[in-house]
């Protein structure tokens, strides 16, 4: 079979598969819909919240990323790893005992005001759908490029899919499509590193592979390092992220988003008990880890094998644009890698100074197109397709759940309407879910220029409004919903006012009053690495706001008392 | 003070070791730290790279696990665990 066939087939398989699972799974009470009924065992949660949390950025870009950054790409590997022990130890199991379905529900249950819930609501529906736009982007271009069918035609066959199983299932048919997604995922992932760890080190663990050394006796790294310098490149293993100071800030901000993120949050409300909801965050994390733990080894081994390709070790010359590899070829059409000619010798030049002539080398293609640089077999190749997909659509779907339990849950039976009936607001959260899909699905095919820049506010938003007011609801009995409020307010406004003076506000360029230059950055720290500054502004404004208003009522202190024992 | 109260502190107690420990590998060994620690070396890896890319990952799994082992101790002593 050609490696279009392969991927047709494969690509149909796995989806065969979630629609399968749709119809096994489907939700029938609204307890269903929000939290899959409760009885999720931990590992399973595990595997679903794992799936859910790694998108189509940390598939496919990730590794990119880290092989061009070297040692300063380790802020994603921490910052989305370690905001699971923040979430373990101080957010998911309070929330789980006290039980509510959503997370707005839970900050309106203990700052007793709607108005805390519709400003919960507010940030999360901001947070949510700039990321699922993300998301849909990633299905739109997986599809396009490995089906070879439009951008648009990929983005109508993923929303149909999704649409299937996550308006049908609710969170019972999520929770067990990501579990399969979760495994295609994982095998898709570390097929080409064991292959590729094995081809150069001889070692098939890529985490212990990437320690190795090469044929010729030398540790990878150190060639690695070696090539990179020779061609002036910054030093792979100690190239900072701006500063350390930086990587300090930016790593804090994506941890503290990570635990504040609402579609990982409600993962942990699906599980049947308090302990099982810490378990559950510690085989999330491990599972996780399967691959974040890959991931660095991905990057280095692509960046080595992309570098030795162009610049053979032993030649006199480097490689002829005439005898360039296919995979070069085939990624040119896409204009994601570019060469030009400036010195009209017909060699390729790439280094880090001005004769380089590889003019455009496109991080995002590093992940799909390592196992066509590598050598690697067609199924390989079909498969990382899937597994790209994968990623996509499982975090689409969460995020939707989100979204759309959000808006029934929260906004129509918390506040407008409190005598809905448990079966009007499931059909309610349908409709909801369906619009949310036809939302972010509009958003897919018309992508505003913004959308890569909206991540940084996503994490921003999460880090600086919800994870704090979490965190004090349930470590301090004596905040008030005054405090609460204002920090959440004072969090986002803070947050906002940096990301929308350095990127433009809504991302107009022109409109950056501060400019995007580093001189102007409040103690050199980048708009993306704000939301941490933006949460200690949450924490001390609701902190002095509470001590100059009431303390709140006796029984949501007895409140506070409760979900503190499991 | 009271049952849950008692309760209460061991687990921030707990809830602090943890967090000094995920503060040091990940923001201390991996970021302050870094250029100190890259001098000595674990196979192929400088040891500060090393805890940024892989060591930290690992400590924070563990950690979670620990943590469930440590505070079910604690739920068990008081009775107050939920299964």
């Amino acid at each position: 079979m050609g490696l279009q066939a392969l991927t047709f087939f494969i690509v149909g398989f796995t989806f065969a598969i979630y629609i399968g699972i749709a119809f096994w799974a489907r939700a029938r009470s609204t307890d269903e819909f929000y939290v899959a009924g409760g009885d999720i065992h931990p590992i399973a949660n595990g595997m679903a919240t794992a799936a859910d949390w790694m998108s189509a950025a940390s598939f496919i870009s990730m590794a990119g990323l880290i092989a061009f950054l070297g040692y300063g790409g380790s802020v994603f590997l921490m910052g989305w790893t370690g905001g699971y022990v923040l979430l373990a130890l101080l957010l998911a199991p309070y929330l789980r005992k006290h039980g509510s379905f959503t997370v707005p529900q839970f900050i309106s249950d203990r700052y007793y005001s709607k108005t805390a819930r519709v400003v919960a609501v507010l940030c999360l529906i901001i947070a949510s759908v700039t990321y699922v736009i993300g998301q849909m982007k990633g299905i739109g271009v997986a599809f396009s490029r490995f089906l070879e069918v439009d951008y648009d035609q990929g983005l109508m066959v993923g929303m149909v899919i999704v649409f299937i199983y996550a308006v049908m299932g609710g969170m019972k048919g999520i929770t067990y499509t990501q579990i399969a997604q979760y495994v295609i995922m994982i095998i898709a992932y570390t097929i080409p590193a064991i292959f590729i760890s094995f081809m150069l080190t001889g070692n098939p663990i890529p985490q212990l592979g990437l320690g190795s050394t090469i044929q010729d006796g030398t540790y990878l790294l150190d060639t690695l390092d070696q090539i990179v310098k020779d061609l002036g490149f910054k030093e792979y293993t100690t190239n900072a992220r701006l500063s350390l100071f930086n990587m300090f800030f930016y790593t804090l901000s994506l941890m503290i988003g990570t635990a504040g993120l609402p579609h990982v949050i409600m993962r942990f409300f699906t599980v049947p008990s308090v302990k099982a909801a810490r378990l559950s965050a510690g085989w999330a994390l491990l599972f996780i880890a399967l691959l974040y733990t890959t991931a660095p080894a991905v990057a280095a081994m692509a960046r080595l094998n992309f570098m030795t390709t162009i610049d053979q070790p032993n030649q006199e010359n480097n490689l002829a644009y005439e005898n360039r590899p296919s995979w070069f070829r085939n990624w040119e059409k896409t204009g994601l890698l570019q060469f030009e000619d400036k010195n009209q010798d017909g060699l390729i030049q790439y280094n880090g100074n001005e004769t380089n002539e590889m003019v455009k080398v496109d991080r995002d293609i590093m992940v799909l197109a390592n196992p066509e640089i590598a050598g690697l077999p067609n199924w390989v190749i079909a498969l990382v397709a899937a597994g790209g997909l994968a990623a996509a659509l499982s975090t689409a779907a969460g995020l939707l759940l989100a979204i759309s339990s959000a808006i029934s849950h929260d906004l129509l039976k918390g506040v407008f309407r409190p005598n809905i009936t448990e079966k009007d607001e499931l059909k309610a959260s349908r409709i909801a879910m369906a619009g949310s899909i036809a939302v972010a699905g509009y958003f897919g095919f018309n992508p505003p220029d913004f959308a890569a820049g909206t991540v940084a506010l996503a994490f921003g938003l999460a880090a600086s409004s919800i994870f704090p007011a979490l965190m004090m609801g349930i470590f301090s009995k004596n905040m008030n919903k005054e405090g609460a409020i204002a920090g959440m307010l004072s969090g986002i406004g803070v947050t906002l006012l940096y990301v929308f003076q350095h990127k433009g506000v809504m991302f107009i360029q022109s409109t950056s009053f501060l400019g995007g230059m580093e001189p102007n950055w409040f103690l050199g720290i980048e708009p993306n690495a704000f939301g941490a500054i933006g949460a200690m502004v949450n924490f001390i404004v609701a902190y002095t706001v509470s001590k100059n208003n009431e303390s709140p009522p006796e029984e949501i202190k007895d409140m506070v008392e409760r979900i503190r024992l499991p | 003070m009271n049952k849950n109260q008692t309760y209460w502190s061991e687990n921030i107690n707990l809830i602090i070791r943890c967090l000094s420990v995920w503060f040091i590998v990940s923001y201390g060994c991996s970021i302050i730290f870094v250029e100190y620690l890259n001098v000595i070396r674990l196979g192929g890896y400088k040891l500060g790279f090393w805890f940024a890319q892989q060591g930290s990952i690992y400590t924070f799994v563990v950690l979670i696990f620990y943590y469930v082992y440590k505070i079910d101790k604690i739920d068990q002593r008081y009775g107050a665990s939920d299964e």
